[in-house]
This record gives structure tokens, C-alpha cells and sequence, in this order.
């Protein structure tokens, strides 16, 4: 009990260490959701309105990739960020900037797999009518995006979601250092082990009100999406 | 080489159109020339939507041949097409204009102005701000409409508009399509409605089984049919 | 227009975390330490007092004794600070390491349960000891992680207590495979001893029903060295200020700062860099 009251104390007097590593979390997880959709959705509008060989392929592939284990991504971007790796002399292990790589890499196919399904479906309602206006296609593929943008707003927020929610990646490739790369998740799992749990239950609380939030916002975006746009 | 002011005359040459086993159009021939709106009819399942756009460009050919503009075109440039089923843009009823504009090259000085006489046209001028797909829809086949118009069509292709709307709708969409046929824009539109047929056309073209039965003005064909189909369909009998 | 929005706002995100930490970056090192170290403590006491001194800031990766020397291989690591003997002087001959200071050291406990199934309350033995939970086959908690502690707790079954362990195990024994913390959260959970660096005991606030059961005997001594990863094999290594980070702890004024870390009032560990021997 008392480690939760503690924890308590800890988020209502906004303790430094604990706003330090919502901080970094957040700005790991926006950034990687933002590189993921400019990777992922135009690849995603591509390969549902162009035709190409080992197309259907491609897709399973991609859908298959949503569900990628986070470690495993971890382990593949460490063998590729270490010194003794490929591009190790870009000397980007255990920093940020590693974290919010191997995060990318673990968003952009679930942002790309659900983009492709969700233009894909649009293309066939709207196939006739923009040619019948003769719309170009790189003006077609932009009018998809602009039209399904709620679906692919959602489409981010699970993004956000998984990205915010793993420590299998980022533990990995950042080393939980202290002061740098220690986010909500790593500190979690760390300091659980300690046995020190106030801190841990402090920021899994602000896990838990982070990850409700995503969710009500994409059931409200439904509900903006038919006020407003019908 | 300049592209022709007009896609009219519109000839179809000996076009079939097959999809796997089934034959939709069998050997179509015929030309459509500017004037008063030639009405395709025809039962469900005759080929009318197909026809139209293949009319329009949009279907490719199992043989025969189609020309736009007496033949110096490769496809239509200055036709325009609704479906029976427009579909809205995810935006608001003057932005699906715009777009329309936008998408026929329409210099982005002129748009605002020629939004406001296309809503006004199609009586849609109270309803600019409202989202394209909460209208209702007859206001949404009278986008459809305006969109197209955006285009300054010479030839105007309407798909059963009316198929699925009230009588009062029905009514604003067939005055629109007088005003329309009036200002010089060749207007073909399909539809099973006799009455309506009988209300709107220069001339007729009866479908049926994808093969062109007859083709007549209307006055001729509603008075003297000359075939066992056509009579049969006046009269108002299943043609089968 | 979307488009030009979302690339401008990439831009600005790119930019606030890809030049942030640079100008750190200029004055820091990587140190790959072990977990028990880390959860220890002595790290968020010792490392802020150096960075006040000389301004470079110690960013600490904390694994397992092995993974901490194998990413001094790698080059991932400007400094290495384990405690291992033999396994730091395979990495000096390896040529991996440049010279191997002695720093601190600390003891190692046998932690185990108020009710002690083994029944070796009392025994300053801790040969004897293991013997006895080996016999009684009261549950007992390994590492397995190849870490310091890990390595320590081998070298007590098979050295000390005369006891094939890979061999001799049962189900009473389990290994696995994480840290010290963990170790010591799964033995007060099934009621089990394990081997634990007094540091981390110390500092551990999930003590349920276990108690200290062997403390004392010579054998659970706990050695630290340090060592700079060799720039000459990976020239990314920061030699200057990893030698400054190095210096400083074997210097009169570190090891005093070390011996000044206390939790409870108790002192965790003991400096001996002027010990030739250790």
C-alpha cells in the first residue's frame, strides 16, 4: 500500500525525475510515429493503387510485420547501430536518436499495412468518380489521403500506442541510461526489479492514463470525423 | 494537335464490351450529335451504365471502336459523368466544386466565382458550407451535377440520376437538366422511367440485353414503335 | 498543403531531437557497468559529484558482468567497471582493455529465508553452508546471467564447496537469467536463498522474510576493477576522459568519496586502489 501512496506523492508534487522520463517518452514515441507515417502512409497509398507483380505478396509481408516482436527489432537495429556494426561510425547506440529508430522501424509497417487497407478500400468508392474528373495521379493518391484522414489519423494513434507501450526495443538499443535514455517503460522495468516500486507504479499509472487517452481519441475521432465531414 | 472543341459527334462503331462469358454491350453502333438530351432506356441489367461509360472513356473496348469529337480524338476531353451513386468528397459542398475545378485546370483566380454560379445553378447555394455528405440525397446528386458542369462539358453523361430520389427531387433534377440542355450542353442520360422519358427527350435509345433495339426522336418512337421490344416497354410489360 | 505542414513539423521534431543532446554529447563517456553496481546506488551518488569536478558527464549502460565486457569488445563502451578478476584479465590479454586498476571492494551475502530449511543459521563456513542447501535441497536462486555475482557463486560451488553444480543440480536449484534485483524479488517470493552483493542487499526494499544466513567469510570477497577500452583496437574510444573518469576514482579523493557512500549509516564499499594485490 504504501508504495502506492507514495507513488501518489510523486506524480502530485510533479517530482523532476518523473517529469524528465514522461518527457523523453513522449517526444520517443511522437517521433517515431511521425518518421513512421512519412514512410509509411505514402508506401502504404502505393501499394494500394498501383499493380505490380508479387504485389499480394507484399501485402501479407506488410501484414505480417505489424506484428514484429519489439525485442527482435531491438536486437536487428543494436547489430546495426553497434561500433563493431555496419553503422557504427555513426555512434548512435544507447542514445535517443537510436530509441526513436528502432521505434520507427517497429510503427512504420503496422502505419503502412493499415494506410494500404484503408486507401485501398476508399479507391474502389471513389475509382469512377475521379476518373471521370480526370485526376492525375499523383492528385489522386493526395485526395485519398486528405479523404480518409481519420482513418489514418486512428491508423497513427495505434501507432503511438504500440510505441509508447513497448520496452523490448528501446531497452535494447538505449541502455536505460540514466538521465538519458530511461523512458516511462525501461524505468518501469528497472526499477520493478529493484524492488522499488513508488516510482514504478507512479509512472505505470501515467502509462495507463496515456494509453486510455489514445483510445478515447480515437473513439472520438469517429464522432468529429461524422460531425464534420459526414 | 489542338484538341477539338467539342467531343460531339460521339460515334460508337460495332463496340462490344465483355466481361469474362457475358456480353454487356453486343455490337453497338450509333452517334450522338448535339441538340435536345437523347434518353437511353432500357430494363435493369440492359447495358445503359455500361454504355455511358464507355461513352465516357472509362471502359475499355473487347472490339469495335468509339470517336469523340469526329474522330480527331484519342478520348473525351470536354465530357462529364454522374453516377447513379455520386460519391462526395470528404469536404464541404463548395470544396467538391473547387476540386472539380481544380481537376479541369481551372485557373485558381476563377475558382471562387465559378463555385458560387455552380451552387446557385444547381439551388445548392444555401448548403456551400455544409458537408458533402450529410446532404441529402438529392442535394447530393445536384453536386454531382454541379461538379460535372465545372467541367464546361460539351456532352453531359447522367446515370439513372433520379433512380433513387423523391418525386420532388426527381422534379428539381429534370429542371436542371432542361436549363442545362437549353445553354447548349448535349445531355445523354439513362433511366427506366418511361414518364420521365417522355418528359425529357430530343431523342430515344431503347437498350435491351446490351444490343440496341431502336432509336428513334421521341415523338416518333412513343407514337409509332417500330419494334416488338419497344411497344412492349411503352406498354409497360417485363421485357425479358 | 497537408503534406507541407507535416514535413514542416517533421523538420522542427528532427531537429529538437537530433541536436539536443549534442552539445552533451562533447563532454561525456560511456561506461558499461554491471546492474548490481547500478542498483546499488553508488552511481547516482558518485557520478554527479565527478561530473561538478570535471564537467563531463558518465552515461552508465548497466548489464550483466559478461554483457558489460562484450560491449567493451564491440566498442560500444569508452570505459569498463565490472567486478570479475578473471574474466577482466582474459579481457586485458585479449587485448581489449589497456590496464586494469583496482577500485573497491565490496562482500557478498548468502541471503535466505527467516525460517531457514537448510538450517545453516549460525555457519561462518560458507562452503559448509552451500553443502547444506545442496543436501537439504532447499530452493535456491542462481543469477545464471554471467555476471560478477554469477561468476562468484560458480566459483563458490565449484571451487570452495567441492560441488559440480551444471552437474549436481535439481529443481530446488533455478537459474534465471536476470539481475540482482530480480533475483532477490524471486527468492523472498519462493522462500529461497541466493547469493546477493551486499550493496544491492542493502539498498533492496522488498526484503519480505529474508535475513542475511552467511556474511563474513573471506571467500565472498567482491573485487571491482576498471579498465579504458583500448583506443588503439576501437579508435571511438574517449581515452582522455575516460582516463580523467579512471584517474579520478583511484585517486585519494575518489576513493574517499567511495567510502563516504553509506546507506542506513552502513558503509557499502571499500576503496583498496593502493592494494597491489587486489
Amino acid at each position: 500500500m504504501s508504495g502506492e501512496l507514495s507513488a501518489l506523492d510523486l506524480l502530485l508534487s510533479a517530482d523532476p525525475t518523473l517529469i524528465a522520463i514522461v518527457r523523453l517518452s513522449l517526444l520517443i514515441s511522437l517521433s517515431a510515429v511521425l518518421f513512421a507515417a512519412l514512410v509509411g502512409v505514402p508506401v502504404g497509398a502505393c501499394l494500394a493503387l498501383t499493380h505490380f507483380p508479387g504485389r499480394e505478396v507484399l501485402i501479407v509481408i506488410l501484414n505480417a510485420l505489424m506484428g514484429l516482436p519489439p525485442v527482435v527489432v531491438g536486437l536487428a537495429v543494436f547489430l546495426l547501430l553497434s561500433r563493431s556494426g555496419p553503422l557504427g561510425s555513426w555512434g548512435l547506440l544507447f542514445t535517443p536518436q537510436a530509441m526513436v529508430i528502432a521505434q520507427t522501424v517497429l510503427v512504420a509497417p503496422i502505419i503502412a499495412a493499415l494506410t494500404r487497407q484503408t486507401i485501398e478500400d476508399l479507391w474502389v468508392e471513389y475509382r469512377d468518380e475521379l476518373a471521370a474528373m480526370n485526376v492525375g495521379p499523383a492528385r489522386r493518391v493526395a485526395t485519398l489521403v486528405w479523404d480518409a484522414r481519420f482513418s489514418l489519423v486512428t491508423a497513427l494513434l495505434a501507432g503511438f500506442g504500440r510505441a509508447a507501450a513497448e520496452v523490448g526495443a528501446i531497452i535494447i538499443v538505449g541502455g536505460n541510461i540514466d538521465g538519458f535514455t530511461r523512458t516511462m517503460t525501461t524505468a518501469i522495468a528497472l526499477e520493478t526489479s529493484k524492488g522499488d516500486l513508488p516510482l514504478a507504479i507512479g509512472l505505470g499509472m501515467i502509462l495507463i492514463f496515456i494509453v486510455i487517452t489514445i483510445n478515447a481519441l480515437a473513439w472520438g475521432m469517429r464522432h468529429v470525423a461524422e460531425r464534420y465531414a459526414g | 494537335m489542338r484538341a477539338p472543341d467539342s467531343d460531339l459527334p460521339l460515334v460508337f462503331v460495332g463496340v462490344r464490351i465483355a466481361g469474362g462469358d457475358v456480353t454487356i454491350l453486343d455490337r453497338i453502333t450509333l452517334t450522338i450529335t448535339a441538340g435536345p438530351p437523347t434518353i437511353l432506356i432500357g430494363p435493369n441489367g440492359s447495358g445503359k451504365t455500361t454504355l455511358l461509360r464507355a461513352a465516357m472513356g472509362l471502359v475499355s473496348l473487347s472490339s469495335g471502336r468509339i470517336t469523340w469529337g469526329g474522330g480527331e480524338a484519342g478520348a473525351p476531353t470536354k465530357s462529364a459523368i454522374t453516377f447513379q451513386r455520386p460519391t462526395m468528397l470528404r469536404r464541404t459542398a463548395a470544396a467538391n466544386i473547387r476540386y472539380a475545378l481544380a481537376a479541369a485546370h481551372v485557373p485558381r483566380a476563377k475558382r471562387q466565382e465559378r463555385t458560387a454560379e455552380l451552387l446557385t445553378l444547381v439551388g445548392l447555394d444555401e448548403l456551400g458550407d455544409r458537408p458533402a455528405r450529410r446532404l441529402s440525397g438529392g442535394e447530393q446528386q445536384r453536386l454531382a451535377l454541379a461538379r460535372a458542369l465545372a467541367r464546361d462539358p460539351t456532352a453531359l453523361f447522367l446515370d439513372e440520376p433520379t433512380a433513387s430520389l423523391d418525386p420532388y427531387a426527381t422534379k428539381a433534377i429534370e429542371d436542371l437538366v432542361r436549363v442545362v440542355s437549353a445553354r447548349g450542353v448535349k445531355v445523354v442520360m439513362s433511366t427506366h422511367d418511361i414518364g420521365q422519358a417522355k418528359r425529357l427527350a430530343g431523342d430515344v435509345f431503347l437498350l435491351h440485353r446490351g444490343r440496341l433495339i431502336e432509336s428513334a426522336p421521341a415523338t416518333e418512337f412513343f407514337a409509332t414503335p417500330r419494334t416488338e421490344e419497344a411497344r412492349k416497354f411503352i406498354a409497360g410489360e417485363l421485357l425479358v | 498543403m497537408m503534406n507541407r505542414r507535416t514535413v514542416m513539423v517533421a523538420a522542427a521534431l528532427a531537429a529538437a531531437i537530433f541536436t539536443a543532446p549534442v552539445h552533451a554529447q562533447d563532454k561525456s563517456i560511456v561506461v558499461s557497468s554491471t546492474t548490481s553496481t547500478q542498483d546499488s546506488g553508488l552511481f547516482g551518488y558518485l557520478l554527479p559529484l565527478f561530473k561538478q569536478k570535471t564537467g563531463i558527464e558518465v552515461k552508465v549502460v548497466a548489464q550483466g558482468t559478461g554483457q558489460a565486457l562484450d560491449t567493451g569488445r564491440r566498442g560500444d563502451a569508452d570505459v569498463v567497471f565490472v567486478h570479475a578478476k578473471s574474466a577482466e584479465e582474459k579481457f586485458l590479454a585479449e587485448g581489449e582493455g589497456v590496464k586494469r586498476y583496482p577500485v573497491m571492494y565490496n562482500d557478498f551475502v548468502l541471503i535466505g529465508p527467516k525460517s531457514d530449511p537448510a538450517g545453516i543459521k549460525g555457519t561462518k563456513d560458507i562452503a559448509q553452508a552451500l553443502q547444506m542447501i545442496k543436501d537439504k535441497q532447499a530452493p535456491f536462486i542462481s543469477r545464471g546471467d554471467r555476471s560478477g555475482t554469477h561468476i562468484a557463486e560458480l566459483s563458490l560451488w565449484n571451487k570452495d564447496a567441492g560441488i559440480d553444480i551444471e552437474k549436481d543440480k535439481g529443481p530446488w536449484y533455478k537459474s534465471i537469467g536476470q539481475g540482482m534485483g530480480a533475483a532477490l524479488n524471486t527468492a523472498s517470493a519462493s522462500n529461497a536463498y541466493v547469493l546477493s552483493d551486499r550493496g544491492t542487499w542493502i539498498s533492496f526494499k522488498n526484503k519480505g522474510d529474508l535475513v542475511i544466513a552467511v556474511e563474513g567469510d573471506k571467500r565472498l570477497f567482491n573485487q571491482y576493477g576498471v579498465m579504458l577500452v583500448n583506443p588503439a583496437k576501437h579508435p571511438n574510444v574517449k581515452k582522455d576522459l575516460g582516463q580523467q573518469f579512471i584517474d579520478w576514482l583511484v585517486s585519494p579523493e575518489g576513493q574517499k568519496t567511495i567510502a563516504n557512500y553509506k546507506i542506513n549509516g552502513e558503509q557499502l564499499f571499500y576503496p583498496n586502489a593502493s592494494d597491489p594485490g587486489a
